[in-house]
Formats: C-alpha cells, sequence, structure tokens
C-alpha cells in the first residue's frame, strides 16, 4: 500500500541533450527522462517505477516548439505541450488531428504539462498521440551523445510501454510529412470516463484527389490493443475508392482486423467491446478526415 | 436591508472567503514543534493469517522513531464500537454479531488496506519509505468479496463464529405483504444491484494528536463530522478519560458520511502520540483513501412488486444482501437497515410490506453511510420498481403514481410501517416538475427520435427521504447507542456581538452562514457581529454532529431554543431599565420597546452591556446573557419531491448521455436558496455518478481494481446538463423553523431517475432492467441482445408461420 511518495533518487538538469544522454549511459537504464512527469511521476509515487536518477528535459536547449519547414513538413519539439499544440494556427490548419487528439487528453492541468514527447516515449497503450503520429506517417527523432537518427511511426511502437527509442536516447521531436493537396486528418475517441485515456482511439488521414478517388489513407488506433496500431487491413480498402458511406462501412469493419486476438480485456471493457468499438470509431474517424479533407 | 429579512435570502457564504483564498486550515495545514509522522503497513491480501511481522530492518531506517505492529499495542488500543447494535426483536431473535476490531490487526487481516503496522518517523517521507521495510508474513486465506456468495456454505469464515458470515438477519413488516401477492392481478420481481461506491471527498482523511504527559491532556485534530462522537467512542474504547480528550475538527473538506465514524487511525495516532509523548500525524494518501475508508451501498435487492391490473399498488417485498465489509463500522448495522427498510413506503397508499436484510461480512473494505445512505438504496427500489409495476400493466409510470401517491396533508400521516410522515404534498411536487418539463411534448420528440435512430428515454422519481435524524428515544429503541439530539450555545458578549456554539459539525454545508442568518434575523443585528464556532469539544457543550441532514432542522432548532432563552432574559433586562414588567416589553429589529411609549427604547447592545455591568438587574437574576439548549425532535423530517431525467444512448456504441435533468425540491421552509440549490445540485451530480459511471469493482481474492481516479469515474461538469432546479415548500411541524433538510434530496432522487430513464429508451427493445453503473459497454451489449432476441423471436414467428 503506498502513502504517495516516491523511493528517493538523485536529481539532474542538464541543458543538452548530449548531456542528458550522458547521464543516461551513467545509470545504465536506471534513470529516467523527466518531461511533463504526468505519466512518470504517477508511476513513481505508486513505485511502480523507482528510478535511481532523474533527468529533467526542461533545461535542455532545442526541444520544444512547432516549425513549419520550407517543404510543408512540420517539425515539433518534443518538450512541446498539449496545450501547446490546440492553440497551434499550423497544426490545426495542417494537421488538424493533432490538435483534436491533444485537446482530448485528460483534463486542462494535464495538457499543461503533458508532452508530445513524452507521450510517444511513454507509449501508453491508450495514449492518445500514438495514434495520430501513425495515422499522418510521422518521423520520431531522437538522438544520443554520439548520433542521431529518425525512426518511422510504423517502427517506433513495439509493445506495451516499450518503443525503439534505445537506453541513452532522447527523443527529441517529430517530423509530420507535407500533407498532400485533399488531405484530411480526424481524431475521435471513446474515453474512459475516469481517465479519459482511450477505451479506442481511432486516427485517420486521407488524401482525396480531384476525381473524388481516396489516393491514401492511414489508420491508427490506440487503447485497443498493447500500443498504438496501423490498421493496414481497412486502409486498403479505402484506398482507390470513391469514400461513399458503405466503402468506409466496409472498411471499418476491418478496422479491428490489424489487432485480431490482441485486444485489451480489463476492468474498463472487455475486448469483444473494444472490438466492436474499433470498428465503429474507425467508420468515425474516416468520414471525419473526409470530411476535413472535403472543407 | 433589515436583519428580519435574512431568511430566505441568499447571503453569500462567510465560509468561502477563507476556503478559496487559501487560507482554510485543514489537519495536513497543522504544525507543532517536534511533529513526528506516521505511515501504515497495510495488508496486500484480502484474507490473510499473519504468521511473524519483523519490523527490524523498519525500525534501522533512517529517520524513523519507532514500529508498533498490533500485538505491541493490542492492550491500549482495545476494538473499534459497534455504534448501533440492532435489537433482537427485529433480527429473528438472535443477537446480531459484533466481533472484535481490532484497529491494528493481530491475528488476520480481513480486507486490502487492513492496517497491520504504523511507522513513525520525523519526516512523510521516512516513514513511508520504511513501510516498505516491514516484512509481514502472511498466509493467504480463501477470500469472498460478493454479499450473498459469502452467506452460501462453504463460503470461507471471516470472523471466527459468524456462521455464513452474517452479522444480522433484519426483518420489518407492515400488512400481509404474502397474502396480497397471493390476491394480486400481477406480481412482478427483479433483482437489483445497488452497486458499491466510494466517497470520495475532496479532502483525505487526516489526524494530528498531541499528549501532555504533565496534565495528560491528549489533543487530536481529525477530519470528522462528529467530533463529540469521535472523543466518546475513544474514551470508551482505549480507556484514556474522555475529559482529558479534546477532539477537534478543523476545516474539514468534505465526508460525504465518511468521516462520520470513530477510526482505527484515529485511535492508532492518538495511542501513539501518548506513548511517545510526541506530536503524531497521518495525512491519509487517495490510495489509502481508497481502501481504508469506509465505501457507501453495495446491496443485492431481490424487489417484488404486486398490484391490480389497473395500477394499484398493494404490495411490495424486498430481500437484501447488504455488503458490510471486513469490519462493522460504526453506524454500519443502521444504514441497510433502519434507513433503507423504514423507507420503502414510499410516498405510496399501499400497506403490505416485508422487507428482511442479511447484513453479511465479506473481504472488502467496511460499508457504511454514503451521503443519502439507506435512503438511496430504498428510493432505488420503489422507484425502479413502481416503473417496472407500471411498464408490466401496460399503463403510464406518472398515472401510475397518481393513482397511489397519499394524498396531501399538513400535520402528519401514519405509514403502516409504523413511522408518521410530517407533512407532504406529492402531487404538488410532480405538478411543479411538470411545469418545467412538458411531458406529452417529450414523448412525441421521443417517437420521432426513434424513427431517426435515436434512442432518448424520460425517468422519474417521485421520491421521499428520512432526515434530521433525530428522535433519541426512537433511534435508541432501535439500537443507537448514542442520543441524536443537537445542541447549541448562544453566548452574547458586552459590545452585542454573539458568538454561537454549534454542536452540528458542518464540512462544507455552509451552516457558518445559514446559521448566522437565523441569528442575524432573530436577534436584529448584522451577520458581521456573529460568529459560529463548531467542531471542537473543549470549546463547546456536547453535540452530535453533522450527518443526515439535520443540522438545521435539528441543530437549527436547538439555536432557536437559545435565542428565545436569551431574547427572555434581555427582555427582563431591558424592562427592568425602563421600569415596566418585562411581559410589556417588545423586541424587534434589535431593539427592546413597549408599545404605545415612544420614548422608552433600548438597543440590543445596551441590554447586553448592562447584562454584563449588573449595575441594574432585577433582584435575583444572574449576570451575563448566555444559553444553552438540547433540541431533541419528535419525528424525523421527510423531504420529498419529484425529479426527471432525460436521456439519449448512442446505439451504436451504448454511450449513455444526459440530455435534461429537472428537480423540484420540497425541503420546507429555506433559510438560504442558494446553499440549497448548492446542496442538491452536488447531490444529483453524486446520484448521477452512481447511475451512470461509479462503481467500485473487486477481484474474487479482494483486490480492488477500481484503486484510483483513473480507474474510479467520479462525474465531472462535463458529464452534466445544466440542471434546472425548483421547490415546493411544505414546511415541517417537527420544528418551529420549517425547515426539513436538504443534504442528500438529489442523491436520493437522482439514480432511480435516470436509470428509469434509460429503461424508457430501450423498452421498445423490451428491456425491462438495467443494473447501475450504465457504462456504454453494458448499454451496447444490452442494445445488442435485445435486437438478437427480437430477430430470434422474428424468425421464430415466421417458422410458426409457416
Ligand atoms: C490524470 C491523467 C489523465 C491522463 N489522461 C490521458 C489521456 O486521456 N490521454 C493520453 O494520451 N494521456 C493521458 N495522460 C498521460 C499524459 O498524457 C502524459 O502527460 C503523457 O503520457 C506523458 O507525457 P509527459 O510529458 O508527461 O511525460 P513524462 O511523464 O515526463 O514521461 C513519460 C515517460 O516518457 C519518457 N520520456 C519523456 N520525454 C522523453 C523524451 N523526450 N525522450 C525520451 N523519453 C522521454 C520518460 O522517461 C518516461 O518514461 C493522463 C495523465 C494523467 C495524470
Amino acid at each position: 500500500m503506498t502513502t504517495g511518495t516516491t523511493d528517493p533518487f538523485a536529481y539532474h538538469a542538464p541543458t543538452s541533450v548530449r548531456e542528458a544522454s550522458q547521464a543516461l549511459s551513467r545509470y545504465r537504464g536506471d534513470a529516467k527522462l523527466l518531461a511533463g512527469g504526468h505519466s512518470l511521476i504517477p508511476m513513481m509515487k505508486l513505485r511502480i517505477a523507482s528510478p535511481q536518477a532523474i533527468i529533467d528535459l526542461r533545461n535542455v536547449e532545442g526541444l520544444r516548439g512547432i516549425t513549419e519547414n520550407d517543404d510543408g513538413s512540420i517539425t515539433i519539439g518534443a518538450m512541446t505541450t498539449y496545450h501547446e499544440l490546440v492553440t497551434s494556427d499550423v497544426i490545426n490548419s495542417k494537421a488538424p488531428a493533432i490538435a483534436q487528439a491533444a485537446s482530448q487528453v485528460a483534463d486542462t492541468q494535464v495538457r499543461n504539462w503533458g508532452t508530445i514527447g513524452g507521450s510517444l516515449a511513454h507509449a501508453d497503450p491508450a495514449g492518445d498521440l500514438p495514434a495520430v503520429a501513425v495515422a499522418l506517417g510521422m518521423e520520431i527523432n531522437s538522438a544520443s551523445a554520439r548520433s542521431s537518427r529518425s525512426i518511422s511511426c510504423d517502427r517506433f511502437f513495439r509493445g506495451y510501454l516499450e518503443t525503439a527509442l534505445r537506453a541513452n536516447e532522447v527523443l527529441t521531436g517529430v517530423t509530420v510529412p507535407a500533407q498532400a493537396e485533399g488531405s484530411g486528418s480526424a481524431y475521435v475517441k471513446l474515453a474512459n470516463k475516469a481517465s479519459h485515456y482511450a477505451i479506442v482511439g481511432v486516427a485517420a488521414s486521407v488524401t482525396i484527389d480531384g476525381g473524388g478517388i481516396c489516393t491514401e489513407a492511414r489508420i491508427g488506433i490506440t487503447g485497443a490493443g498493447p500500443h498504438a496500431i496501423r490498421s493496414r487491413r481497412a486502409e486498403r480498402i479505402l484506398v482507390g475508392k470513391e469514400l461513399t458511406e458503405s466503402v468506409i462501412n466496409r472498411a471499418a469493419q476491418r478496422g479491428g482486423a490489424d489487432i485480431a486476438g490482441m485486444f485489451n480485456d480489463d476492468v474498463h471493457a472487455s475486448a469483444e467491446y473494444r472490438e466492436a468499438m474499433t470498428k465503429v470509431y474507425t467508420a468515425r474517424a474516416v468520414s471525419a478526415a473526409v470530411a476535413c479533407a472535403d472543407a | 436591508m433589515t436583519t428580519e429579512s435574512l431568511i430566505g435570502q441568499e447571503v453569500k457564504r462567510v465560509e468561502d472567503q477563507a476556503l478559496i483564498t487559501g487560507r482554510g486550515r485543514y489537519v495536513d495545514d497543522l504544525r507543532l514543534p517536534g511533529l513526528l509522522h506516521l505511515a501504515l503497513v497495510r495488508s496486500p491480501y484480502g484474507h490473510a493469517k499473519i504468521n511473524r511481522i519483523d519490523v527490524s530492518a523498519a525500525a534501522n531506517a533512517p529517520g524513523v522513531v519507532s514500529v508498533f505492529t498490533g500485538a505491541d499495542l493490542a492492550e491500549q488500543l482495545g476494538s473499534l464500537p459497534a455504534g448501533w447494535v440492532l435489537i433482537p426483536e427485529q433480527t429473528g431473535g438472535e443477537p446480531m454479531a459484533t466481533p472484535e476490531h481490532p484497529p491494528l490487526a493481530v491475528e488476520k487481516v480481513r480486507y486490502v488496506g487492513d492496517a497491520v503496522a504504523a511507522v513513525v518517523a520525523d519526516s512523510p517521507a521516512a516513514a513511508s519509505d520504511a513501510v516498505a521495510l516491514v516484512d509481514v508474513d502472511y498466509e493467504p486465506l480463501p477470500a469472498v468479496v460478493d454479499a450473498e456468495q459469502a452467506t452460501m456454505d462453504g463460503a470461507p469464515e471471516i470472523h471466527e463464529g459468524v456462521a455464513n458470515n452474517k452479522s444480522f438477519d433484519w426483518t420489518v413488516a407492515a400488512g400481509d405483504y404474502d397474502a396480497a401477492a397471493a390476491a394480486a392481478d400481477v406480481v412482478v420481481s427483479e433483482r437489483i444491484v445497488n452497486q458499491r461506491l466510494i466517497p470520495n471527498p475532496m479532502e483525505t482523511r487526516g489526524i494530528m494528536a498531541d499528549y501532555n504527559g504533565g496534565t495528560e491532556q491528549l489533543t487530536i485534530w481529525t477530519s470528522t463530522q462528529i467530533p463529540h462522537l469521535v472523543r466518546l467512542l475513544f474514551a470508551l474504547v482505549t480507556g484514556h478519560p474522555e475529559h482529558k480528550v479534546r477532539v477537534v475538527a478543523p476545516d474539514v473538506g468534505g465526508g460525504f458520511g465518511c468521516k462520520l465514524y470513530l477510526y482505527a487511525e484515529e485511535v492508532i495516532v492518538g495511542m501513539i502520540a501518548k506513548q511517545l509523548e510526541r506530536p503524531v500525524k497521518w495525512i491519509e494518501s487517495r490510495t489509502e483513501n481508497y481502501v481504508a475508508t469506509t465505501h457507501g451501498r453495495d446491496h443485492i435487492a431481490d424487489a417484488e412488486i404486486c398490484g391490480t391490473s389497473d395500477g394499484i399498488v398493494t404490495g411490495l417485498k424486498v430481500h437484501v444482501y447488504a455488503n458490510l465489509g471486513g469490519y462493522l463500522s460504526t453506524f454500519a448495522p443502521a444504514i441497510p437497515t433502519i434507513l433503507f427498510g423504514l423507507m420503502l413506503g414510499g410516498c405510496y397508499k399501499f400497506e403490505n410490506l416485508s422487507c428482511t436484510v442479511a447484513g453479511v461480512f465479506t473481504n472488502t473494505t467496511p460499508v457504511d453511510a454514503y451521503r443519502g445512505a439507506g435512503r438511496p438504496e430504498a428510493t432505488y427500489v420503489v422507484e425502479r420498481m413502481m416503473e417496472r409495476y407500471a411498464h408490466e400493466i401496460g399503463r403510464d409510470v406518472l398515472g401510475v403514481r397518481r393513482r397511489n401517491f397519499i394524498r396531501p396533508f399538513r400535520r402528519g400521516h401514519d405509514m403502516p410501517i409504523g413511522v408518521t410522515y410530517d407533512s407532504g404534498n406529492y402531487q404538488g411536487a410532480l405538478a411543479a416538475a411538470l411545469d418545467k418539463f412538458d411531458y406529452q411534448a417529450f414523448r412525441q420528440e421521443q417517437r420521432d427520435a426513434r424513427r431517426e435512430g435515436k434512442l432518448l428515454g424520460v425517468g422519474f422519481s417521485t421520491y421521499i427521504e428520512i432526515c434530521g435524524m433525530a428522535p433519541s428515544a426512537v433511534a435508541g429503541a432501535l439500537g443507537a447507542g448514542a442520543g441524536l439530539w443537537e445542541s447549541s450555545t448562544v453566548r452574547v458578549h458586552p459590545t452585542g456581538t454573539v458568538t454561537v456554539f454549534t454542536g452540528t459539525s458542518p464540512h462544507g454545508q455552509g451552516h457558518e452562514t445559514s446559521l448566522a442568518q437565523v441569528t442575524a434575523s432573530r436577534l436584529g443585528i448584522p451577520m458581521e457581529n456573529i460568529e459560529i464556532v463548531h467542531g471542537d469539544t473543549e470549546r463547546h457543550q456536547f453535540g452530535t454532529g453533522t450527518f443526515g441532514s439535520r443540522s438545521l432542522a435539528v441543530g437549527g432548532e436547538a439555536l432557536m431554543m437559545s435565542l428565545d432563552k436569551v431574547i427572555e432574559k434581555a427582555k427582563e433586562i431591558a424592562a427592568h431599565e425602563m421600569g415596566v414588567d418585562s411581559k410589556q416589553v417588545s423586541f424587534e429589529n434589535g431593539t427592546f420597546y413597549v408599545e404605545d411609549i415612544q420614548e422608552r427604547e433600548i438597543p440590543w447592545g445596551d441590554v447586553a452591556l448592562g447584562a454584563y455591568h449588573a449595575k441594574n438587574l432585577p433582584d435575583g437574576l444572574e449576570p451575563g446573557l448566555e444559553a444553552v439548549s438540547f433540541f431533541d425532535p419528535q419525528n424525523f423530517t421527510w423531504p420529498f419531491g419529484t425529479h426527471i431525467a432525460v436521456i439519449e444512448i448512442d446505439e451504436m456504441t451504448g454511450e449513455t448521455k444526459l440530455n435534461r435533468y429537472v428537480a423540484i425540491d420540497d425541503v420546507g421552509n429555506v433559510i438560504n436558496p442558494m446553499i440549497v440549490d448548492g446542496m442538491v445540485h452536488g447531490g444529483i451530480a453524486q446520484g448521477v455518478g452512481q447511475a451512470l459511471q461509479e462503481c467500485a469493482v473487486y477481484s474474487d481474492d479482494g483486490q480492488l481494481l477500481t484503486g484510483s481516479m483513473m480507474d474510479y469515474a467520479v462525474p465531472t461538469a462535463e458529464d452534466l446538463p445544466s440542471f434546472e432546479t425548483g421547490r415546493t415548500v411544505t414546511p415541517t411541524t417537527v420544528n418551529t423553523l420549517g425547515a426539513k433538510g436538504a443534504g442528500e434530496t438529489g442523491t436520493i432522487a437522482a439514480s432511480p431517475a435516470v436509470v428509469n430513464a434509460a429503461v424508457d429508451a430501450l423498452k421498445h427493445l423490451g428491456v425491462t432492467h438495467l443494473n447501475m453503473p450504465l457504462s456504454a459497454e453494458k448499454m451496447w451489449r444490452t442494445i445488442e441482445d435485445a435486437k438478437e432476441a427480437r430477430r430470434a423471436r422474428r424468425s421464430a414467428a415466421a417458422r410458426g408461420g409457416n
């Protein structure tokens, strides 16, 4: 039974990614980076996590902010908060699914602290932004003391609270690829009434050409399985077709096909319900993305 | 504004300034030099034998002063009391089982959270770090968490010698239900589960104790609703003399009933402070609060209603498995029995009633009062079964209610069950609610919506409840271990300002405002000149405390009595001053005067000063101006009303949304409408929370699966529409204020209204009942199953037709 305090830990506040990564190496996997703290600190107070050291990213240079690049892509620093995403003009006009997802995270307090980097690195199976990362085809940028790289969202989420980040790597930000003409995106979720985490959350992005045919579709699903999962089987039904209600519904029926056998089953919802809701919410997400593309 | 007019005015709450500017003083804000901090080692098992406890590592940890186990303190701590022992006349002649309840478990743990050892250290962090170092060797035992299963043969024995884990089988009856059922056209039965809830006050519990070895005075600050009862029970349990204990309830951040007991921690912290002769503090974490503070509800009721085919109800029968948890909490036996069974008549005329309640121990957190306490459970059964019956006979739910309502009455109505309602006008409240809600128009809207695939439903709750706890003789005869009267002292100071000491113990209800309004109106002095003091056994006379919507109905009346006494004495002083007989003196707007004699006038302040200056008092009159009163009412009060809920269900997902909520409450006369509205709003939120989303879930081995606010869904503003509230006013005759009590109506009325609405929305699918909470998944499954059943019926019919 916990009494609301953490185990003892050392605290570091580096000012560069290099120092942060070195600190991670020094503790050989027994240190944790601290971003908004809204996943990490609750776990520490419950003593589910008891790292030897906390490496606070708040003073690290260059991890904040939203930049629109010349090629139309958008770079978002890891330490950018949900609140900053929700209120950003660039995000709202170019990648509205991000703002929709961020605005549905928890409550004001959490949105003022929680960060996109923390959300992706933590990879909570019910986190909102991981689904959007998958649907928008984000590149996740990371760096260690010696090198930096970028990881495709399709390969980033590995399992329950597990990502492709290495032990000494800092997630520095994400790049949202330029969205083609005729694109639209959306995020919808069935929220857990208590935490607001997704019981099922679906992000969809579609590109529709001048003839009304879907040329590209990406669907990311969170809450339903062990981690955010791309729904390729549903996407395939959409691509090459006009996105009528019946096409969308047919695709939605395959919404959970990529999660088959892996649906979460807990006190909040049964696997059967999650599977059924994955279909309903896939249809709703795709319809909303189409509406966004039309707008 | 003349002070006379303060009754019924929306005076802003005087207590809020301090609370919302961070100047409140809760237990955790209090500091003493040399303060130590206590943390508890709690059982991670639902049921286990304690083989051995090794505290050596914890005792040697940095900052740790002492570690105590149950065995170390067994002598000093005693056993927590059962504050209400049901009488054998109502428990089949068998005395109810009241097993020992050691504050620190000694041989066995009986629920997750049961305390087994206490660590005292020089900081909260050191204490909680050391908790992890206490090595308890548990031998897990089979556990049972469901009250019905716990009574079955072969269920684990939780308390030695308590057969089938039953503390009691309680019975109450009126008329002859079986005969009524035999003669009835229709008998409908339903299993109605009232799920377990976690009270969730904003402030968790907290306790600080300080002992002076020189004077043997022990002071305990605790977040409680009942400081005097805590002191009394503490003295009885520990043997520490009552007059050497002071209990203070500082600012208390909500209770909802869960701070209405003597808790293990109060005894533990108090006695350890005494042993160490150092101040000790314990602050409950939210995680602890979820398992160590009492839960509410948790009934499994098998209900049966009978009546004629044209809508006259003739009887109701209910059998309940009431989950008591691992031990008896202080008032646990009274909640599912007295406060449940005596309310089952609702506001209806039927005369045959049968109620049996099995109080059952399980390996769960103890269950006791939670806002409404027994009455929400009763109202839920009555109002759900009324609609269930109406559906069965194919009649309108309002028509059936109207046919069965008791007629309006102003001065007492005897109920077959043996209680007397004070005053009521159930038709009036329903009519007022229908003024705000166009029922016919809604039915049209509902039909139209259904055609568009939208599921809408309306539900009613024409409730009644018991407030103003209440006649001590009645309660005592039914097993209460303490009186239920209330007290006040009015102390007039020489300058004419007034301190009111009330025995009630507010923790959010706004007594500082309401009682000051009453005092100001009666004395004709400004509210700023009045201080309301409560929550300190050393500062004022014994009081019972705040629960059961009793503070105004009982405590307010005790205040009126003291005000009357003070005014009587002041009149004597004024009369003497004016040279007239005191019978000739009138008192109004803060002035004593003699009718028809203009120049004879003395202001309140002069009389107050005169009382203390004492140079010109009537012969034989004592100096000073102060009065103490104890009010014991002759009856409970019986508020009532009509609540209407409109809900919408997403057919695809089962998500349920409360679209509208209309509440007409009759709480008798109202002192401060804004405070009553606040009470009603909060109450409705909690009732809706129960209906739609709150539920404490245990695994079979006794783990609380909804152990945090991430898992247990307390309702927030976004889950609720703007409530449409209103009132009818039928004053009570039980007190001169005419006030009935308003603290619980919302909670009591709301859950049946919402569930009735959900059933109404799905009625066309053949749904007759739904158990709370109406989670999206449950609604989705209900809709899917109903559709499946309909398909099966249709294809069977089609086959039959071939
Ligand atoms: C009450 C409540 C409700 C919530 N509801 C929701 C919800 O509805 N939807 C939702 O998506 N989330 C929800 N969350 C979680 C919230 O979004 C967290 O803020 C988020 O998951 C983590 O972000 P953070 O910045 O707070 O990260 P932190 O808690 O600081 O870190 C989380 C993990 O990520 C690691 N990490 C952080 N930043 C980096 C980085 N730059 N590089 C590498 N590793 C890093 C940390 O070491 C840690 O292991 C809720 C949280 C709370 C407290």
